[in-house]
Parts: C-alpha cells; structure tokens; sequence
C-alpha cells in the first residue's frame, strides 16, 4: 500500500474548543505531517486546503466508545467500511466495536480481523473490544491477554453481561493483570427474561413483558462490589435508570475506578414513544421515563458522566418489520449523535459546549486508554469542524450506514459536521 | 335496552377495545343485537358477505374463537380460508407482513389474526390494505372477547352502568383481562382486579381499575365476576405456589358463591379448567352464562366482521 | 317540498287499502303482517290494529331488517345501513304473509325483504301493501293493495313521515 501523503492544511478563525487542554478561543489551527503543528492568530502559512472556520467550531475528532459494525456475519445490516463512513459523517474520528458479532470477537485474530477493515475503509479509526468470556457465553474466559496484544481497548460481553457472580469476578481479577477496562452491558437476565420493553404502564398496555429497571440496577450494583474488592477499570455501558445514576454516584463519591457511558435514546426518548409497536424504538436497555431522563441530565451537569455514546446498532428493515417481540433490539443514529445531544444536553441547558465536547473527546479515550480527544501541538490531528447551529432535517434514506432503523428519522435538529480529518487527512466534507 | 347513537363506523381494523368510544362499542353491540337470532332460524345465513374472503390466520392455538369466527364469517356468506401457523421467533426467513402480503396478492378483504405477539394485529394493519380483525395477541387485547362479554351483561342486566365487576385470575398474563377493563369502565362499570400479586401487570396501579389481593373480601359486593383461565404455558416461573393453594384463594367455589350476591353474574371465556379457577358445580350453575356468553360471541363476531367491511366499503376503496 | 298527502289523506288511502285487503283475502285466512323496518313497521302496526276483527283467526305481526339482504350493502354510500333485528318470532311456513312497506320505488327492498323472508321459513301466499307506489320500478315488482298510485319525478324523493317517529303524519315530496 502507498504511503499516505502528508497534507497541509490550514483551519482558520474557527472557534477551537478543546476541553482536554482548557481550550475555549477563536484561532488558527494549522496541520502537517499527520499532525497539529501550530496554533495560532492570523497563521498564513501556504498549505494544500485552507478551510475558513469562521462561525464554526474546531474541535477534537469525536469518539465513540460504543458502536455495532456488524461485521463480521451480518454485513447486509452493516459492514466496517460502511460504519466506517457513517461515523467520520458524524464528526467521529475513532470508534469502538462492540465484539458481539457472528462470530463474537472473542480472540485475538479476530481482533485483528477488524483492526485489518478499519485500516481498508480508510475514514475513521476502528478500536474494538473483546468479549469477556468465550462465545459471550458467560461460562468461560476469553483470551483478554492475546487480545489485549492485538489491540483490543477493553471487554465485554455487550448484547447481555456476564450473569454469574464468580466468572465476574474471576475476569475482573484477570483482566487487572493487563491494566484493560472491563465494561457490561448491566442485565440481570433472571429479572430481565424475555422483557422487550421498561415494566412500565405502556408495557401493561400493550400487553408485551417489561424489563424492570432493577435488572440494570442490580448488575451495576453487583459490579460495583467487585470493583471494589478488584480495583480493576470498569465501565458501565449506557446507563438508563435514576437507579443506575445514583449506584455511579455513590461509586465516584468512594473514588472508585467506575465509568459510565449514556446515549443519546436514553437521553431523548421514553418509553411513551412505544405506544404503537413501533420497533424502531425497541433497544436494549430500553427506554425508560422522564423521571430517569431527568437523573441522567443530573448527573451530566454534574460531570458523573463520562462518555456519550451512540450505541449505533443496524437493522435489517426487514427485521424491525417484525412483530415487536421478536423484532431486534437497537437503532442507528451516529450519524446524527452530535445534533441530538446539542438538543438533549445544551438546547436544555445542562451543560455547554465544552463540557458535551469533553464526553464526546479526552473523556472517552481515558476510559480506553488511548491517546485522543486533545488538540495540543504535536497531537495527531483528529479535527471535527462543525456548524453548531445549521439546521437540517435528518433524513435515514441518505445515511452511509446501510440501515434505517432509525427512531429520528424527520426530525429537524440543530449543528451540523462540515468537515473531518483523521490523522490530517480530509474524511469527510459536507457537501449539502 | 337502550339504543345507541347512530354513528358512522369508520374503522376498517379491529385492534382493541382501548381505541373504541363508549359510542362505537355501544353500536357494536347494538349491531350485534340484529344477529342474535340467527342460531334458531332454519337457515342460518345471509349474503352480506358474499363473494368476499376471511382469512383465518391463527399463529396460536385456539379451537373456540376460530371456529366462533369461521361460523360468524360463513354465517355471512364470505368465504374462509383456515390458515394455521405456529409462529417462529427467528428474525430471518418469511415475516408477518411476507405472509399476509401473499393471501392479500391473493384478493383477500379481511384477516383475522390470532398471534402470541402483542402488536401483530397492529403491525399487520399498517402493511395490509384488508380489513384485519384482532383475535387476541400475545397479552395485548381480545376485543371480540370483551364485546361479547359486555353484550351478555348488556342482555342480563340492560346496562354495565354502576355495576361492580370482578375479574379473578392471571391479570398479567391475559388479554381478556385488558380488554375487558377497557369496554366494561367505558361502559360505566367498576372494574376490581382480583388476583396474587404476583399475577398483576407491572403499572396496574395506573389502569382505572381497583385491586383486590383476596377474592373473600370483595365477592360479597360484586354483581358479575369474570373467571379467568388459568394458562400455566403463558404464566412462566411459579407465580403460585401449586393450583391447591391458588384454588384455596381465588377459586369460585360453590361455597364461595354462597356469600356473594344471589342474581351475580358468573363468567368465563372459556375454554374453563373445571375444579381449578372454578367447581363445576357453579359454571353449571344458575347464575353461570358460560354458554351465553359462546353464543353471543358469534352474534358479536358477526356484527364485527359486518361493520369492518362496512368501513372498507365506505372508504372506497374496495367493491 | 311539496306534501303530498296530509294526516287526514293518509288516514284515507290506509282505509281503502284495508278495503282491498278486506276484499281480497278471506277472513279466515292464516294471516301474519310483515312491516319493513322502519316506516313499513309503523303502517303494519295500523293496518292490523283495523284488520284485527276482520281475519278470524288473529293476525301475527312482525318486523323485518332487510338491511343484511340489500344489493348495495358493499357499494360505498353517503349514509352507512344500520343494522337492527328483525322481530318475527313465529314460524311464517305455510302462512299468508302480507309484507307493507311505505313507498314502493325501484322494487330493490321488496327484493331483498323477499329473499329474507324466504330464508326464514316457506309461506303459501305473500302479498305486498304500500302506502304510496311513485312509480319507476326497476325491477319486475308491483304491489298488491296501494293506498296512493302517483308518478314522481325520477329525481325527487318522496318521504313519509309518521306521527310515531316524526311528530305529524305526512307523505312529502323532497327534490
């Protein structure tokens, strides 16, 4: 493969936004050599793109800790080349795969299987985590260490967490010996069964069985324990209760090494929204209500939250066609993730720009250990230019992803992704 | 009994008693009143429907309300078309919507669906131009269950109005049980609930009913009391410990019905597990109207697949 | 709106349709009047109450629902055909059916009346009495005993109206 050139490019007058680095302030942002060499007033260096940010917001490329790229076994719902695409449209300059594929990424040449399709689709960095246990079976463990070797940026067993208390237990204290964060999908299967929704009044409605929220609550709560007793990195994936907010507090308050992730469903959207068996709004955990919206935007503003995620999981139309019971769990929304939380989190006044760009950048790279999310001098240059306040209609029918399953789908939202750069290359440009 | 207002009837679907007025399931049942009599003529059949075709599509098992809805559809003169499927949970492979759009390639006008999915009457009418009526999925509604329930009320007492109405049983497992709650309170009864809690739906605090965990301390006020069955293949877990403990306290027992009032009503959909949820003695009984309520289903059913078409008719679009 | 007969008028034509009847059935005739839901009940009401000493044997009277046996209950209309019962609780088999209705036009409700008479028993003789025949028959149906025979323009519509549902007794002529 030839060797990418390095291209000079020369972002002027933006507002550069960095919270890793306590950056708030228009100025130039100049790029050579995969990297951000200068920053500046009124840089007139020649360069091979010049790109007038006036208005607009220079910022870290955007991180996504927690996304479906179907590949490998289902890539008529998503390939890596296509997510790949779908996520540098969405200002996202590093991903994280999630190892429930078909099969799971449970070992080491798998790993290297998707690190091998990120590097070929060319747009955004691919990160992937392994499953803790072999198969995600929950039974036995997986090979973290060779993993580990290969790249993988962390474990879980996303799609279900791991049930028995032991074989916690046993990977937690396994995966501390590789210095890896280990991160559930918190579910309580034997409170959980075979709910599809929140145990709520429209579940009792609709006559479909609920998932109680103590399902998540009880795994978190559990984990914490082991956190405790462990001291390894854990990360709890997108949380959607009051309960689930007041475990992480309470963990943060005794300086535990815990994390958490939201995203932009659990932020937006309740469980009313299932009033007609749309599947488009079936995920896992499910939506909840406003009582649960209002203590997760608590603890945004009060900076409990770590990471906002996607959770981007393609459907096949075919299969959210399906009855609601049987249809599969999970929508698509990289895409849009960044106009969502503007109109979740600072259209509400939770928090401002640089606080949400601190979930979306540093935040979620420390939780993987990688480093990312900061635009210092000598920083590679991952930079998302946006418009913070076009407005634009989104509209499933021109993702990149190849799936529509998405719950927005006709929603007019504010802030908009104009370019990205990945290791100084130009990835993404609107053209619209 | 009273005469409902004349309404236009405009819902070519039959979803669930929750999207009815009081007004249209007034007329429902006032509709169903003109095909009461049909069982006792020397012929049993009118033409209304004829040249048109129901498709019976049950996904589940269930002997009496096919063969309630076959009766009522040939009962019109329509042809029928028994389709049984057990229905897969795979995501791959023919849907729903694959399996309706080809019997509807095939000229249908109205689908009867039977589905253990709650929404699969929902997700069909959005995908289908046919008529589709629900009949009964997973624990979402039973809508004719609940018509013909409230018609037999209706036909005993002339009116739900005021009236105290139990229905004892797995609330949280049971369609019947929803519907019955939307056409009985619409209709001016009181609604109590009377079951273990650990057969209570989750919210069942927010539905516009009373709950009763002791089937002793409420029978005495009560003018009807709804049985429902116990089905141990839906409920999962052990929600009791064992049907002796369960008939002990929620059993309609023949001494039980000695403290509730004399002309209370007793009701069951059927089909009933004699000795469980109640003794044979009183679903014999004289305040028993099992079998009313069996044969005003087919009235009810008649009058439903009448009033669909109806709709389908006045919207246009089919002949 | 024109009238077209007024109470008084009415009272008149219902007696000389009695007067055909009277002369034309024999007393003791096994006799049931079938009134058509809803004006054809209400004048099957008034002509037992007067032929009652007449016939011997009594009169059973009934009401029929022809709704469910129209040829047009699948064409799409501006008013949707309500359904009500038909109340004949007696086996019509063998019996003088005498079918009323209030105005004979096109023929189509006598058609469907007839077939749903016929589905509810064999009788040996039926008859058919209007209060007003206007003509313009479509299908190959006349009446037996006609209170008022009259030619009203194709495009109008004549309505009658009873003192029992509609405050006066009245026939109406509406375009």
């Amino acid at each position: 493969m030839a060797q990418p050139v390095p291209q000079k490019t020369l972002i002027k007058n933006g507002r550069l936004i960095d919270p890793r680095n306590n950056i708030d302030q228009i100025a130039d942002l100049y790029i050579d050599d995969f990297q951000v060499t200068r920053i500046g007033k009124k840089l007139t260096d020649s360069a091979d793109h010049i790109i007038d940010a006036s208005g607009k917001i220079v910022a870290p490329g955007l991180i996504d800790i927690h996304v479906h790229f179907r590949e490998p076994g289902d890539e008529e719902e998503e390939t890596i080349a296509s997510g790949s695409a779908a996520a540098v449209a969405g200002g996202y300059t590093s991903v994280v795969c999630m190892p429930n594929t078909n099969p799971p990424i449970d070992e080491a040449t798998a790993v290297e299987y998707i690190h091998r399709m990120g590097r070929q689709a060319r747009k955004t960095f691919i990160h992937v985590m392994g499953a803790i246990t072999k198969d995600r079976a929950g039974q036995e463990l997986a090979e973290m260490g060779l993993m580990t070797q290969a790249g993988a940026v962390g474990f879980t067993d996303d799609g279900c967490g791991v049930q028995d208390t032991a074989m916690m237990l046993r990977a937690m204290k396994y995966a501390s010996m590789f210095n890896r964060v280990v991160s559930q999908h918190c579910e309580d299967r034997s409170l959980a069964k075979d709910g599809v929704m929140n145990a709520g009044y429209n579940a009792t409605v609709l006559g479909l069985p609920g998932i109680d929220p103590l399902a998540e609550e009880m795994m978190l709560w559990r984990d914490v324990q082991l956190v405790k007793k462990t001291g390894t990195r854990y990360h709890a994936q997108h949380i959607s209760t009051a309960g689930s907010v007041k475990i992480i507090r309470e963990a943060k308050a005794e300086g535990l090494p815990v994390t958490c992730e939201v995203t932009p469903h659990h932020l937006l959207l309740t469980e009313e929204a299932i009033a007609d068996y749309d599947t488009n709004y079936k995920v896992n955990p499910p939506l909840r209500t406003q009582k649960d919206i209002d203590a997760i935007k608590q603890a945004i503003h009060d900076g409990l939250i770590d990471a906002l995620a996607s959770d981007h999981a393609p459907h096949l139309q075919s299969e959210k066609e399906l009855e609601f019971l049987t249809a599969p769990c999970g929508m698509v929304g990289i895409e849009c993730a960044l106009p969502l939380y503007r109109k979740a989190l600072i259209d509400a006044g939770v928090c401002d720009w640089s606080q949400m760009l601190a979930m979306l950048t540093w935040r979620p790279a420390q939780i993987i250990d990688v480093e990312k999310g900061s635009l210092a001098v000598g920083d590679r240059a991952d930079v998302v230019i946006i418009d913070p306040d076009a407005a634009w209609t989104i509209d499933a029918a021109k993702f990149y992803s190849k799936s529509r399953n998405c719950p927005y789908q006709g929603w007019t939202v504010k802030g908009k992704v104009l370019y990205t750069l990945v290791a100084g290359e130009i990835r993404f440009q609107d053209k619209g | 009994m009273s005469k409902s207002k004349k309404i236009q009837w405009t819902r070519k679907h039959l979803i669930g008693i929750s999207d009815l007025s009081r007004e249209e399931i007034e007329f429902i049942l006032d509709t169903a009143q003109g095909f009461e009599k049909f069982s006792t003529r020397s012929i049993k059949k009118v033409p209304t429907l004829r040249g048109k075709v129901v498709v019976n599509m049950f996904f589940e098992d269930s002997t009496r309300t096919r063969n309630s809805f076959t009766l009522a559809a040939s009962r019109l003169s329509a042809d029928v078309i028994e389709f049984t499927k057990k229905s897969s949970s795979v995501s791959k492979g023919e849907t729903l919507i694959d399996t309706a759009q080809n019997l509807e390639a095939m000229g249908i006008d109205i689908v009867v669906i039977r589905h253990n999915a709650g929404g699969a009457p929902k997700l069909l009418s959005r995908s289908i131009n046919a008529c589709v009526v629900n009949a009964g999925d997973g624990f979402h509604e039973h809508p004719t269950q609940a018509l013909l329930d409230v018609y037999t009320i209706r036909q005993e007492r002339g009116s739900l109005d005021g009236l105290k109405i139990g229905i004892v049983g797995d609330i949280a497992h049971s369609r019947v049980a929803r519907s019955d709650i939307y056409a009985m309170t619409k209709l001016g009864a009181e609604v109590t609930l009377i079951g273990p809690p650990t057969l209570m739906p989750a919210s069942v605090k927010d539905l516009p009913v009373n709950v009763s965990y002791s089937l002793d301390d409420v029978i005495e006020d009560l003018d009807v009391i709804n049985m429902l069955r116990i089905q141990f293949e839906r409920m999962g877990g052990n929600p009791f410990p064992s049907v002796r403990e369960y008939s002990h306290y929620f059993g309609l027992t023949a001494d039980r019905i000695k403290r509730a009032k004399s002309d209370i009503i007793v009701m069951h959909p059927g089909p009933i597990n004699r000795g469980l949820e109640i003794e044979s003695e009183v679903a014999d009984g004289p305040n028993s109207v099992i079998l009313k309520q069996v044969a005003n289903g087919l009235a009810v059913r008649m009058a439903v697949l009448f009033l669909v078409n109806q709709a389908a008719v006045s919207e246009g679009r089919r002949n | 709106m024109e009238i077209l007969l007024n109470a008084e008028q009415i009272n008149d034509v219902i007696g000389q349709i009695v007067e055909q009847i009277r002369s034309d059935i024999p007393a003791d005739t096994d006799v049931a009047i079938i009134g058509i839901r809803s004006r054809g009940e209400i004048l099957a009401q008034r002509l037992q109450s007067t032929l009652e000493d007449y016939f011997s044997g009594g009169i059973l009277n009934g009401t029929l629902d022809i709704t469910l046996y129209r040829d047009d209950v699948n064409e799409p209309k501006e008013v949707q055909p309500t359904v009500r019962s038909t109340e004949i609780d007696f086996d019509i088999t063998d019996k003088l059916v005498l079918l009323v209705d209030d105005v004979l036009h096109t023929g189509r409700s006598i058609r469907a009346a007839m077939d749903a008479l016929i589905d509810l028993g064999r009788p040996r003789l039926m008859r058919l009495a209007v209060l007003v025949d206007r003509g313009h028959h479509e299908y190959p149906i006349s009446a037996d005993y006609v209170g008022l025979k009259t030619d009203v323009d194709e495009s109008k519509l004549v309505s009658v109206h009873f003192i029992e549902t509609d405050e006066k007794d009245r026939v109406i002529i509406k375009s």
